[in-house]
């Protein structure tokens, strides 16, 4: 089967309310895609209208080209977290995993493998009532990965892991990419996935807002800007106006220049006798490029009538 | 297929992983013995009430009452009986026996016979295979209230003219005929009976039941009555076919213990016999006395108990949001919903064979008597009482899917099965409303734990206070399953239509 996930002009209302509104994108296999966007943007939805949870007003979602609800053993080919805290209390995590398995025919020799894979061999017996938020998703991971699926999708799966969950689940995650599967990731931190997506796919008020491999966007939202360090501010600022770039004061002894490659500042700067420390081509982070593109989307969430239109 | 029992392999685990479900389970079990217990030590203090004690039993085993006077004489093969009852009359009802009277002495009557006769008093001709209580017979008869009937072996009852004062029976072979006249020339047929062909006793008899008002209040019922004498007087009696030489002999048949054993009376006056009698001959009924079906009393609170782990089988995993994995894992609902019923199905019915059982068991132990239940009528209770648990639950499931609230659905099923069942069965509803309660709501399927039997020819409060539902054992039950299957559908319309 074709490790995809190909989300197709989805609509969804609530009332007055639009959650989805033609959200399109597709989760390719071998590589971590992440879903971001604000809570409320509808990355939830759309996982629940792809795992034949909640009905759509129009599109299609499709795994490997077949609507889910198709599927006859559907954790065979999707794997998905979408609430670690979809537990009973005091049934234990092997118990919580073994029904699922046996849903699938699988049996208990696969769930204590998923077991060990996510770290949880030792307390698999316990209550999960009694388990830490680190520990459910764990859990939720081991679920998603019982039917060995091509295709994984995860909702939120940092929420309540401490630093070395998440580094765990990074390079968790990078691993199964790695395998060929199809990754999609949702998060609405977009820190957590830094290193670790390789495709990103940007969404608010419902609709896809960018869908790109993150070198691309990281590159777009560094643009050609040059962190400058000197101590002649006023001067060096009046020498690279002149030559056409915009300077921004972002520090005491740092200027951001834009409109000039790094190259052409040292000339301008040498040729004009100002003094300088550091020259450096600026690279943006992965958040500060994803709050570039969601910026608008933020906006528009303050403003609940433009939302409920 | 194989994916539906995958389903409800996954089904299973999840039942018996969660501890608090598979201990309710035995606290249905516990529930249901202890009632028992209860139930057992409680009449065993307040003694047998009407219907209890060793009561004969009838040809095809059900417990009878067999008192009457008889004037017979031996008929062996063929023959036939002719007679006319000129009068039957009744007598106030006694006053309480007073103690240290002879309990074996022939005691004839203080007040004299002249009231009117009880609607079941009967006068008539009889023929019977023997004196021995319980044994067959047919006869043919004028009754108090109720015209000429034609009965065999207490159970069986047909309807003659309503004026006729002549009567015949006319035995041939294997089978007994009676006939009725108004005027002693114009004969019609009441009914036929079956009797073994062979020696037989034949003649006239006197029998009533006791007088008996019931009355019913909040939490109970009673009777209360006492022994009624009907006094018959005959006329033109002829038999044909008798031992050349034969007279006429007075014998009353009776049950050892029956507290409204016959008088014995017969005045033999020229053509004319007066008898009287007392004590019935019919088919024992129920009445506020103890009753098998009581060793069951614990059914109401282990349904409770199963209801509440039906609802909560679905609603906790709508409450915690696991439904999403259980659809996530399985698409197709409905086979979701047809798992869960079938695994919750499964055990509740096993845990109510097994709590039944030995409730029944119990019960009967510390009673010591079955109450003449033949063993299909307890098996019957037995099994139906398992089902009704079993089929409450899915009842229970299914609300518990439609409401998707724990205790909205555990509220909704108490108040549709358990309520109705106990304001009906203790007579804190009149018997009316109380009746039609027990026809309209799921607790309708009590009905398959009663063991007493609506006789027409027997006077008795038919009502669900005296231990009588309005359906039958199974139709009872049926009514429970057709509120299920109603509640089913709607879950799985709404399992359709809704977002997880």
């Amino acid at each position: 089967m074709e490790a995809t996930i190909k989300v197709d002009g989805l609509r969804k209302t609530y009332g007055s309310t639009v959650a989805l509104d033609g959200m399109t994108f597709t989760v390719n296999p071998g590589r971590v895609t992440a879903f971001v966007g604000p809570n409320g943007a509808g990355k939830s939805t759309t996982m629940r209208v792809v795992l034949g949870l909640d009905r759509v007003d129009a599109g299609t979602a499709l795994i490997g080209g077949r609507p889910y609800r198709s599927l006859r053993t559907p954790l065979r080919h999707v794997g998905a977290l979408l609430d670690a805290s979809a537990l009973h209390p005091s049934r234990s995590g092997r118990d919580h995993l073994l029904w699922q398995a046996h849903s699938q025919r699988l049996g208990g020799k696969r769930v204590d493998e998923v077991l060990r894979l996510t770290g949880l061999a030792d307390v698999g017996r316990r209550s999960a009532g009694g388990y830490s938020l680190g520990m459910r998703q764990r859990l939720g991971v081991a679920g998603a990965l019982l039917g060995d699926p091509p295709v994984l999708m995860l909702d939120e799966p940092f929420n309540g892991l401490d630093p070395e969950g998440i580094r765990w689940m990074r390079g968790f995650l990078r691993a199964l990419a790695a395998e060929g599967r199809a990754v999609l990731v949702s998060s609405h931190l977009m820190s957590e996935l830094q290193d670790t997506a390789g495709h990103l796919v940007v969404v608010g008020r419902g609709r896809v807002v960018a869908d790109t491999s993150v070198a691309d966007l990281i590159a777009a939202a560094s643009g050609d800007r040059v962190t400058l360090r000197t101590s002649a501010r006023t001067e060096a600022m009046t020498a690279l106006a002149r030559e056409g770039a915009t300077v921004a004061v972002t520090d005491r002894d740092t200027l951001t220049v834009d409109g000039l490659p790094a190259d052409r500042v040292v000339v301008v700067l040498s040729g004009a006798g100002v003094p300088f420390s550091e020259v450096a081509a600026h690279r943006a982070t992965l958040e500060e490029a994803y709050m570039d593109l969601t910026r608008d989307a933020v906006e528009f969430r303050a403003e609940p009538t433009e939302v409920a239109r | 297929m194989s994916g539906f029992v995958g389903l409800l392999h996954a089904e299973l685990t999840k039942f018996r992983s969660v501890r608090g479900w598979v201990i309710g389970c035995g606290l249905a079990v516990f529930l249901m013995l202890l009632f028992a217990g209860l139930a057992g030590a409680g009449n065993s203090h307040t003694g047998n009430g009407p219907g209890g004690g060793a009561l004969p039993v009838g040809p095809d085993g059900t417990r009878v009452l067999d008192g009457l006077t008889l004037v017979h004489q031996p008929l062996d093969g063929d023959g036939s009986l002719t007679v006319r009852v000129a009068s039957l009359v009744g007598s106030e009802p006694p006053e309480p026996p007073q103690d240290g009277a002879a309990p074996t002495a022939p005691e004839r009557p203080a007040a004299p016979p002249t009231a009117a006769p009880e609607p079941w008093a009967k006068a008539g001709l009889i023929v019977k295979s023997g004196t021995a209580p319980g044994s067959p017979y047919a006869a043919v008869m004028v009754t108090g209230g109720h015209g000429v009937r034609m009965q065999h072996d207490f159970v069986h009852d047909t309807a003659g003219p309503a004026d006729a004062r002549w009567l015949r029976l006319v035995r041939a072979g294997g089978t007994v005929t009676g006939y009725a006249s108004a005027d002693g020339t114009a004969w019609t047929q009441v009914g036929t009976a079956a009797l073994a062909a062979g020696e037989a006793t034949a003649g006239i008899f006197v029998a009533t039941p006791g007088h008996e008002e019931f009355d019913q209040y909040p939490g109970g019922a009673s009777s209360i009555g006492g022994k009624v004498i009907a006094t018959g007087t005959f006329d033109n009696l002829v038999i044909a076919g008798g031992r050349p030489g034969a007279g006429w002999e007075t014998r009353a048949v009776a049950n050892e213990n029956d507290p409204q054993a016959p008088p014995l009376l017969s005045e033999h006056d020229g053509d004319t016999f007066t008898v009287q009698g007392s004590g019935d001959v019919a088919p024992a009924t129920g009445g506020p006395g103890p009753k098998l079906e009581q060793t069951l009393v614990g059914s109401f609170a282990a349904l409770t108990v199963v209801a509440v782990l039906g609802v909560l089988f679905v609603t906790t995993e709508y409450r915690r949001g696991l439904v999403r994995t259980t659809f996530t894992t399985t698409p197709g609902r409905i086979r979701v919903l047809a798992a869960k019923a079938v695994v919750l199905g499964a055990i509740t019915f096993a845990v109510g064979l097994v709590a039944s059982t030995g409730a029944l068991l119990l019960g009967k132990a510390i009673l010591g008597e079955d109450y003449g239940a033949t063993v299909g009528t307890q098996v019957r209770l037995v099994v139906g009482t398992a089902a009704l648990l079993a089929v409450a639950a899915v009842f229970a499931l299914a609300i518990g899917t439609i409401l998707r609230r724990g205790a909205g659905a555990v509220a909704a099923v108490v108040v549709l099965i358990t309520l109705p069942y106990i304001l009906s069965v203790a007579a804190v509803l009149p018997a009316v409303p109380a009746q039609w309660v027990l026809r309209l709501t799921p607790a309708a399927a009590f009905a398959v734990q009663q063991t007493l039997h609506v006789w027409p020819q027997v006077y008795q409060a038919y009502t669900p206070a005296f231990g009588y539902f309005p359906l039958s054992a199974w139709g009872g039950f049926a009514v429970l399953c057709g509120w299920t299957a109603a509640a089913l559908a709607i879950a799985a319309v709404l399992l359709r239509r809704r977002d997880a």
